[in-house]
């Protein structure tokens, strides 16, 4: 029983210590390959690498969720463009102008209400046609993605709002408003799935759905609060990005849904469903970044960088398998 | 017959499991042409020594011999080169590919540069179809034939090598009359080509229309074998049930309530027909018959699996309408499943999360799940149902079957429900933890409850009911109390014998 406590907490702290390595490999490495002659655990190098952790991270804890859950969101990339173009657009709205700095807010629940009503309507479908959510996600994506383009054509969007830059670019107690807002999803996330009767709901059908109707418990419901949720957090994740660049492309936010996957299978959460923790996700943001910071740092140019992160997941999950005897079984078929 | 090679020898076969011999000592003969019935309630051991035979099991002891060589079966596919082949009572069968395909599944022949020939494919198949005398070619898409010509092509995937033995496993359990018919003139075919075949079945009429001898198997020994033209249905069914019973029924004495549920007429599509039935508290009802039967289909309509066609459901005297668990739930039904690691419990979660599950919604403080609360009924229930673990945090997966049978059934209690349904309460479950499971389904009739158990194991249902309802083919064929029932009676009801033929 000790044992099994023990590779839980292994397999848990395991991407903490990737990240560990990831941190001394970079600081050797880079003493000798550096292009810049910055330190690379500079304190505002992580500062910043946090802040640009936010966008695809906010994503990955909705993601994770979702995941949990035993589904999958594809269409958070467009759902991100969606809230993003509705954000800005909507502070050049002529009653919007007329309200000076109180379009703001106006704008913010503009966009997040977009994220949410995405969700909802893949959550639906899913719920009410028994469609498997990759299948779902998957037209949703093109779709949503439709709708992007269908609002400004292949212009980029613009609108730059000095306040809501200043408020984006403000750093409170040393971490930037986006590390806050990742943070503090991350928070709330982590109390959502480890102490409420959702989160707990939410890895029951995860990990074995017919049981957990056999409890009683209506799965479908869930299904779309979880994807009214991510579609919430792709939007708030795009209000965070924009606020503070201020011009969005059509094609903004595309494979976002890859990364965050990625993000997410490197925490430890498990694609078929019920296993999986916030904390975990916020490492496997975190060390993906730290890699294309490294790798970057020491001079490799991205293409390089994506070689990697791709040989590093497929390592990562090798290695998970062999943990796990169950996976070494099925290796041997 | 006795001067011929026997086609297949067992001799002292054994084979343990972690607290069970599952077979001791079996030794049985076929000879070559002749049919061989293989008879012995569940639980008897035939699917093990199936198993051995078929290769997917090692015994621990014992030897086989084909046509008196030594052998041994490394691997289904070992056996079926030397001549060992079964027909399944579930087929496996590729849908999407054609007859010859499926027939040939893995051992397609092949011209260079590794291409199909299906030249060849279709030339062999046919030629195996015609022996069977079948209304369908090669060509034909799996997918689109009825339940008994894919049989046949189960069937005919045996006859690719020169078979020496063929196992029927309840080969006729879906099929209709018409088509028995065509099935026995194939076996009558292999028995005329020199083939010994073995006949799994529990049905008497078939077994004596077209077993040459009958062996049977009990609590895992061989009992005897016998002419088939020598022999009766009660001599049979003594050998397979002839056993002093040790389980004698559990000594807890109460009284009977009212009525907590009552099943008028309830029937599901061609699952279950007009069954009727009253469970009063305070009472366990035992539901048995063969797997397939409609026990597991009742209970899962109670629950609200599945939805009637017809017939009512009254609980404490009230009409009942259950569309979901959720409803079923409510309304105070609960369901510990056959499937227990599939159907019953979250496999990855802890023995405390399980336990709460249905009912954690009502265990908040604020917008939190209240810790002590929930560790409060899981101290409770261990302590009441005995549950052995180091503690609430250990994964329920880790736990063994009687301990995790435990959590479920702790689970409905502490949502203190009027109906307990418990479909096969001691599956997989060790010989020590059967008899407390035993002891705590009649204590929790003691404590008024009304209780619904459905099994498999003739010795659980006499053991554990004060009324038995004998189930065949979706049906109810007779009601038994505790008094008035012998196994001899029991075994031929779920047979399909009505009672007035018995003797």
């Amino acid at each position: 029983m000790k044992n099994e406590t023990r590779v839980n907490l292994i397999k848990q702290g395991a991407i903490w210590a990737f990240i560990v390595v990831e941190l001394i490999f970079f600081s050797v490495a880079g003493e000798f390959l550096s292009v810049s002659d910055k330190a690379f655990m500079n304190f505002d190098n992580m500062l910043l690498l946090l802040k640009q952790s936010a966008p695809i991270g906010i994503i990955a804890l909705g993601m994770t969720i979702v995941m949990i859950n035993g589904n999958i969101d594809l269409s958070v990339g467009a759902t991100f463009a969606l809230a993003a173009i509705v954000l800005l657009d909507s502070m050049t709205w002529p009653f919007m102008e007329a309200l000076g700095n109180w379009a703001i807010p106006l704008a913010w629940f503009f966009a997040l209400t977009t994220g949410v009503v995405l969700g909802a309507i893949n959550g639906l479908i899913v719920w009410k046609t028994g469609v498997d959510a990759f299948i779902v996600t998957l037209g949703s994506m093109l779709g949503f993605r439709g709708l992007v383009f269908m609002y400004n054509g292949e212009q980029p969007t613009s609108h730059l709002n000095w306040t809501l830059v200043d408020f984006a670019e403000a750093q409170f107690l040393g971490l930037h408003t986006a590390t806050w807002f990742l943070l503090g999803a991350a928070l709330l996330l982590w109390l959502l799935m480890t102490k409420t009767v959702h989160g707990r709901n939410a890895y029951a059908i995860g990990n074995n759905r017919d049981a957990a109707v056999n409890a009683g418990i209506r799965v479908g419901p869930h299904f779309l609060w979880n994807f009214m949720l991510i579609g919430f957090l792709a939007a708030l994740s795009a209000v965070v990005f924009y606020s503070e660049s201020g011009s969005v492309n059509p094609n903004d936010g595309m494979l976002y849904e890859l990364w965050a996957i990625t993000a997410v299978v490197l925490g430890g959460t498990k694609l078929s469903g019920g296993y999986g923790s916030i904390v975990s996700t916020l490492g496997g943001v975190i060390a993906i970044q730290l890699l294309r910071k490294g790798l970057g740092h020491i001079g490799a140019d991205t293409e390089t960088v994506n070689l990697v992160i791709g040989l590093i997941l497929i390592a990562v999950l090798f290695l998970d398998r062999q943990l796990n005897r169950k996976g070494k079984e099925e290796l041997r078929t | 017959m006795t001067d011929k090679t026997p086609a297949l020898r067992l001799e002292g076969i054994v084979k343990t499991f972690p607290g069970v011999r599952a077979l001791d000592g079996v030794s049985f003969t076929v000879m070559p042409g002749e049919v061989h019935a293989l008879m012995g309630e569940n639980g008897a051991g035939k699917s093990t020594l199936m198993k051995v035979l078929g290769g997917i099991l090692a015994p621990n002891e014992g030897q086989i011999f084909i046509e008196e060589q030594p052998t041994i079966m490394s691997s289904p596919m070992n056996a079926k080169e030397k001549g060992v082949v079964f027909i399944h009572q579930e087929l496996s069968l590729a849908d999407e590919l054609t007859v010859a395909e499926n027939i040939f599944l893995g051992e397609l022949p092949r011209k260079s540069f590794g291409r199909v020939d299906w030249t060849t494919l279709y030339d062999q198949t046919n030629a195996i179809l015609k022996t069977l005398n079948v209304g369908f070619d090669a060509k034909k898409r799996v997918g689109d034939l009825s339940i008994a010509n894919q049989q046949m092509v189960e069937i005919a995937r045996a006859l690719t090598v020169e078979p020496r033995a063929v196992i029927f496993d309840e080969p006729t359990a879906s099929l209709t009359d018409a088509e028995k018919v065509v099935l026995f003139k194939v076996i009558e075919d292999l028995q005329s080509r020199g083939v010994g075949v073995i006949y799994i079945s529990h049905r008497m009429e078939e077994i004596f229309k077209i077993t040459d001898r009958i062996s049977v198997l009990r609590d895992g020994q061989y009992r005897g074998t016998l002419n088939t033209s020598e022999t009766n249905e009660e001599e049979v069914t003594q050998l397979m049930i002839g056993r002093t019973l040790d389980l004698s029924r559990a000594e807890v004495t109460h009284e009977t309530g009212e009525v907590a549920l009552e099943v008028r007429s309830l029937s599901c599509g061609e699952l279950f027909e007009d069954v009727s039935f009253t469970v009063r508290r305070g009472e366990v009802v035992g539901f048995y018959g063969l797997v397939g039967a409609g026990r597991t289909e009742i209970a899962e309509t109670l629950f609200g699996l599945r939805e009637p066609s017809s017939g009512t459901i009254h609980l404490s005297g009230e009409e009942v309408r259950i569309h979901s668990p959720a409803d079923a739930i409510r309304r105070g039904i609960s369901l510990v499943p056959e499937d227990r690691k599939g159907q019953g419990l979250i496999l990855g979660m802890n023995c405390r999360d399980n336990m709460t599950l249905p009912q954690v919604s009502n265990l908040t403080a604020g917008p939190f799940v209240s810790d002590g609360a929930e560790v409060a009924i899981f101290d409770q229930y261990r302590d009441k149902l005995d549950i052995r673990t180091p503690g609430w945090r250990q994964t329920v997966g880790n736990l063994s079957g009687g301990n995790q049978q435990k959590i479920v059934i702790g689970k409905w209690l502490s949502m203190h429900p009027e109906v307990l349904i418990v479909d096969e309460p001691t599956r997989g479950i060790d010989v020590g933890s059967k008899s407390e499971i035993h002891n705590l389904i009649r204590e929790l009739a003691a404590q008024g409850y009304a209780v619904i158990v459905i099994s498999s194991e003739m010795p659980e249902v006499l053991h554990v009911s004060d009324r038995i309802i004998a189930m065949f083919a979706g049906k109810v064929m007779r009601e038994f109390t505790a008094d008035e029932v012998t196994e001899d009676s029991l075994i031929q009801a779920i047979s399909g014998i009505k009672p007035d033929k018995v003797a």
